[in-house]
């Protein structure tokens, strides 16, 4: 299980990326806005990574300045970022002990 | 892999470095037992670092290397916090509008009581820190809270603690469910990995004090909070227990929470409890 989610978090890490698609606006609002809703998710986990404000800030960008592609990919990199720091609140529930002087 | 390693590893590959996820899950949980918690902490410290005496904790990365052991000392002759201690002690002196001062707020006027906090508020159910309490009092008073991340909360904490140099920390979990939950909230946040680099508070305080992160030397876990409020010279001037908890969730690529939220409180309530019979030795001054 924990081994699939992984994967699909690094899968969709490369599709972000390297995404060859064209898209377009509405591509990219559906991008940002997914990506918003999983960094709120891990804001209610207490744990939102730094990287993820940042490329949701370059994914403005790009569409800010009319580059729907590079906008998606990046939005969708930041989805990733903000799934795994979801995941890594999640499974830290029960991993903390691992590092616990006992 | 040494510390540097790691942080470059960590940056380079994320998702690679999640795959540690995938290994076995921890322990399940026990019984929350500060005083064993306290004893083990300290078993582990004091066998790390055979040489050092408990007391020498106190100094953060001083204590780690003669170098800087040596720089501390000539530090302390011109300390760098004095302007801000003199301040702090005007400030605290000083009455609000309606003539009260922050002595009014504290047990035994404020003097000598550092080593006090955070206390575990019965009524409320929750850690009171000593930066918490500053500005609770100020509020009371009809004055507006200062930034908890500023000069001036890191002023009166570095002049309350200055009064309670050498007076050993004496911290209380009482036996009642909240405080116990707090504590173990606040073990568990120290525990915890967090930001892009998957770091844990513990990953650098406890596994790797004494290395090297960029030009500073880790501070080891126990004592950490002793010597706070700390001049640094990175920062050009003092920085609070807030200051410094927000400042190292960021560094690993972490949102820092809202300073005093509960999770810093119950983790400076830990550290704290655990570092029980440690001499406060703030305000210090860092390289
Ligand atoms: C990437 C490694 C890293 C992580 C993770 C980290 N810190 Fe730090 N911390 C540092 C560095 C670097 C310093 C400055 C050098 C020093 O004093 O250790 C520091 C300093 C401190 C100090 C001041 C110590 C002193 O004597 O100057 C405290 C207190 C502290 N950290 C608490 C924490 C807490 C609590 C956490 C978890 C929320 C944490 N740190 C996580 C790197 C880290």
């Amino acid at each position: 299980m924990r081994i699939t989610t992984l994967t699909s978090i690094a899968a969709l890490l490369l599709l972000g990326a390297t995404s060859a698609l064209a898209a377009g606006e509405d591509d990219y609002k559906a991008a940002y806005a997914a990506a918003e809703a999983a960094n709120k998710q891990a804001a209610s986990l207490r744990n939102q990574w730094t990287t993820t404000a940042s490329t949701l800030a370059v994914a403005k960008k790009f569409a800010d300045g009319g580059d729907f592609d590079k906008a998606t990919a990046s939005a969708k990199e930041a989805e990733a970022l903000a799934k795994a720091s979801i995941f890594q609140a999640t499974s830290e529930k029960e991993r903390w002990r691992d590092l616990e002087i006992r | 892999m040494n510390l540097r390693a790691r942080i470059q590893f960590a940056a380079a590959a994320f998702a690679l470095a999640l795959l540690a996820f995938a290994a076995p899950p921890a322990v399940s949980a026990d019984k929350v037992d500060p005083v064993a918690d306290e004893k083990a902490f300290k078993k582990f410290f004091y066998d790390k670092f055979p040489k050092l005496k408990p007391e020498d904790f106190v100094n953060g990365p001083y204590s780690m290397d003669a170098d800087l052991y040596k720089q501390w000392q000539d530090k302390e002759q011109f300390p760098p916090y004095e302007f801000s201690l003199e301040l702090g002690k005007e400030m605290f002196s000083k009455p609000f509008k309606n003539g009260k001062t922050y002595g009014d707020c504290f047990p035994n006027k404020g003097i000598g009581i550092r080593q006090d906090y955070p206390t575990f508020d019965e009524k409320e159910g929750k850690v009171i820190t000593l930066e918490l309490a500053l500005n609770r009092c100020r509020e009371a008073n009809g004055e507006p809270a200062f930034s908890y991340v500023r000069d001036e909360m890191a002023a009166l904490t570095a002049y309350m603690a200055f009064t309670s140099r050498g007076k050993p920390f004496n911290i209380k979990v009482p036996n009642d469910p909240r405080a116990l939950a707090a504590y173990e909230n606040g073990k568990e946040y120290f525990y915890t990995r967090r930001g892009q680099l998957n770091f844990s508070c513990a990953t650098c305080h406890v596994q790797s004090p004494g290395e090297r992160v960029r030009t500073e030397v880790l501070a080891p876990a126990l004592g950490i909070v002793n010597a706070m409020p700390i001049y640094r010279s990175e920062w050009n001037g003092m920085g609070t227990t807030s200051r410094r908890f927000t400042t190292c969730n960021s560094q690993i690529r972490g949102v820092p929470l809202t300073p005093q939220d509960d999770e810093y409180r119950n983790v400076e309530y830990y550290l704290s409890y655990v570092s029980n019979g440690l001499p406060i030795s703030g305000p210090g001054a860092r390289p």
